[in-house]
């Protein structure tokens, strides 16, 4: 179980949905982890590497600005099964840029945007994530 | 300056996943988890998320060009083809296995989970992997 957390996740997201508008405003672009992320391996089509470079150190460090600021440890559980979580990452990076976005780029911009494209696949990854975890825990019973 | 305007704005991105609980795939898979111990927070993230761009982008887009300079750059394409729709299938199974979205995974990355260790170099060979297959097909366009 974890803790419904309605208030917290309202103003956490409205703190992402921020980053994307001022990302929009201030460079033009989308605010699509998987699109951000995906062009930092070469080939290298345009000469924004120094951008998405600093925007992934932004996440990365992201949980220590947190800490230091609230004193509080963030906090998270992971599973430890070195096999599973490689093939989830594998699934996930060769998904989200196969699909052109992730959560970010489909979920949240576009569908600000109301691009069918990305509502089309927000519901597909859905879909998929809620059977998988279904399977897994319900199903098999892992 | 644009390095600094993207770490800033990746921090603020980040926190906002630290602070609405996504960085914890635990939560993630609870909300995914529908007929066992659902937790709806994640529905509030989202929505938060997609209130505040919704009018954002709206206001933004009243402007002829960005701050920086240049011109916005929105994606064009409306059709949907097979890989809108095989990519978020794939990358769902492995959100459903593992917890971990792109962003909320290299938000986690540095708290060093032996999980977390594991997923991410391995969603970046995932990603460079789809790039290169997709570039080295003629009429197909890397994400």
């Amino acid at each position: 179980m974890t803790e419904f957390t309605p208030f917290a996740s309202l103003i956490g997201g409205m703190m992402i949905g921020l980053s994307a508008v001022l990302l929009m405003l201030l460079e033009g672009r989308i605010a699509g982890i998987s699109g951000i992320a995906g062009r930092l391996l070469p080939p290298y089509r345009d000469g924004a590497f120094l951008s998405r470079f600093g925007f992934v150190i932004g996440l990365v460090a992201a949980p220590f600005a947190m800490m230091a600021l609230t004193g509080d440890a963030v906090e998270q559980t992971v599973s430890s099964n070195i096999a599973l979580m490689v093939a989830a990452g594998l699934l996930v990076g060769f998904g989200t840029v196969w699909g052109s976005g992730c959560t970010s780029g489909h979920g949240v911009c576009g569908l600000s945007r109301l691009s069918a494209r990305s509502l089309a696949a927000t519901v597909v990854f859905m879909a998929t994530a809620i059977v998988t975890v279904f399977l897994v825990r319900h199903v098999i019973g892992a | 300056m644009s390095f600094l305007v993207n770490l800033a704005l990746g921090l603020l991105f980040g926190a906002g996943l630290v602070v609405s609980g996504m960085s914890d795939p635990t939560k993630v898979l609870n909300f995914l988890d529908l007929f066992g111990t659902w937790d709806p927070s994640l529905a509030f993230v989202m929505g938060g998320a997609v209130l505040v761009t919704f009018i954002g982008y709206r206001l933004v887009l009243w402007r002829d060009r960005p701050v920086a300079g240049g011109h916005f750059r929105l994606p064009t394409r409306k059709d949907i083809d097979a890989r809108v729709i095989v990519g978020p299938a794939v990358f769902g199974i492995g959100w459903g296995l593992g917890g971990f979205c792109p962003g909320p995974a290299f938000a986690a990355v540095g708290l060093a989970a032996t999980g977390t260790l594991a997923f991410v170099p391995a969603m970046i060979v995932g990603m460079w992997a789809a790039r290169l297959i997709a570039e080295s097909r003629p009429q197909a366009k890397p994400a």
